[in-house]
């Protein structure tokens, strides 16, 4: 039997970092995507949109992620195609973020005083006009924080596409545990990298949090 | 696409499907209570509590809510026999689910006894009750008041994030869909089903804590 330098388990977990770090960049940059399509339908006018997308963010802030998972997982290949892990990890946690960002950012949208939306009106704008150059952009203010913060939770989020099969650092966790018998070791290690990723985001969001309340203050 | 559904095949396998919710209703229960005690008292430590505390508890709060439950829960359960701790499933996934939602609830709740302010502690001392008596009476329930419906929609997240504890094998509602799954082959159906039950348990679990929430707090905020 080979034995296993703390070197070695920690590269092969570092290697495996690598994957957690692409997936939660693809997934924060699609999620967004889909959130603010979400967001404009959720704050529009049209009645249906609005229903949809309040149904779509109950469905996926009320089911498990893991359940998006397999769904997705085995819903895709029903149709006959072969979906890799990661595509299947991918679109779940697409979809299952955007409902989540869409949800925040609407919290910002709404906590825009509404005379703004009466002046802008009364200057005869339309509705993406006004999200465009009156609404959007001071919610965007309000909205960093809490979107620096839930960046933390698709971190987190990563590691539940272990399961179907998407080899990421808590899979690698799992491959290497079972070659070296030491699961004390690799999991405190996978916990700490996952901390490592984490707590600077979770850091600058209370800091960012804090700078922007103090520029809310002043007017 | 030329699949047909077939709900049907899962019929057989109803007092799987059964025991898997009550397993995921226990593991809520037991969570979410021990969970927010543990929590109301690493709050209590961070904000009043003993100078010496306030590190360990700010410490355990962030490494908690800066890794993934599914590690914790491996850390946990595969780790911790390594030094000697032996658990059951179900030990595990209880633990894990404690000490997770404790770290969580231990910062909505350290939010509420914050906004509380310096008059109502004085208030408190002025009336004669001892230090407890007033985190007890003056700034712990009008605190729970306040963030009640942050902690409630943590505790729906914490029994939804439960779904992974099938994963060590404790056999909960995923634990029982992947075991139908596993026979009849009708993966696309169960896990359907199962996703319909846990959006049914999640709004019935957050109505359940709105109502409880108006029963403690029958009394309007005080702010």
């Amino acid at each position: 039997m080979t034995e296993f330098s703390t070197w070695d388990i920690l590269r092969n977990l570092l290697l495996a970092t690598r994957s957690t770090i692409q997936l939660s960049l693809a997934t924060f940059l699609f999620g967004g995507i889909v959130g603010l399509i979400l967001l404009f339908m959720r704050t529009g006018k049209r009645r249906a949109l609005r229903r949809f997308a309040w149904g779509y963010v109950e469905l996926f802030q009320g089911t498990p992620l893991l359940m998006q998972l397999f769904i997705v997982f085995f819903g895709i290949s029903l149709v006959g195609l072969n979906v890799p892990p990661w595509l299947a990890a991918g679109l779940a946690l697409t979809l299952w973020t955007s409902a989540f960002l869409s949800e925040i950012w609407r919290g910002c949208v709404e906590a825009i005083a509404k005379g703004q939306w009466e002046a802008s009106s009364s200057l005869g704008m339309g509705y993406f006009q006004q999200m465009r150059w009156v609404v959007l952009p001071q919610a965007f203010k309000i909205a960093i924080p809490p979107t620096v913060g839930f960046s933390v939770i698709i971190v987190k989020g990563t590691a539940v596409t272990s399961i179907i099969g998407f080899v990421e650092l808590s899979k690698a966790g799992t491959i290497v545990t079972n070659a070296t018998f030491q699961p004390f070791v690799v999991y405190g290690f996978v916990a700490l990298i996952y901390f490592a990723l984490c707590f600077p985001l979770s850091m600058s969001s209370q800091f960012l949090e804090r700078k922007l309340n103090v520029a809310h203050r002043n007017h | 696409m030329n699949y047909t559904f077939d709900f049907s095949s899962i019929g057989s396998y109803l007092p799987v499907l059964f025991n898997g919710i009550l397993v995921t209703i226990e593991l809520m229960a037991v969570g979410a209570t021990f969970g927010v005690a543990l929590g109301i008292f690493c709050a209590w430590a961070r904000a009043l509590g003993p100078i010496w505390l306030k590190p360990i508890v700010a410490g355990y709060v962030e490494l908690i809510r800066n890794t993934p439950f599914l590690i914790q829960l491996f850390f946990i359960f595969f780790g911790l026999p390594s030094i000697g701790i032996q658990l059951t499933e179900m030990q595990g996934a209880m633990l894990t689910m404690v000490i997770n939602l404790g770290a969580y609830s231990c910062e909505i709740v350290r939010a509420g006894i914050q906004a509380t302010t310096k008059g109502q502690f004085e208030a408190g001392w002025s009336l004669g009750m001892t230090r407890f008596e007033t985190f007890r009476y003056v700034v712990l329930i009008p605190s729970l008041q306040r963030i009640w419906p942050a902690l409630s929609s943590q505790i729906v997240l914490v029994m939804l994030g439960s779904a992974v504890v099938s994963q060590i094998a404790a056999e909960d509602l995923s634990f029982a869909a992947n075991f139908i799954q596993s026979r009849n082959f009708r993966a696309f159906e169960i896990y359907f089903l199962a996703t319909a039950i846990y959006l049914a348990l999640a709004i019935t679990l957050r109505q359940l804590l709105r109502g409880l929430g108006w029963w403690l707090f029958p009394r309007k905020a005080t702010r």
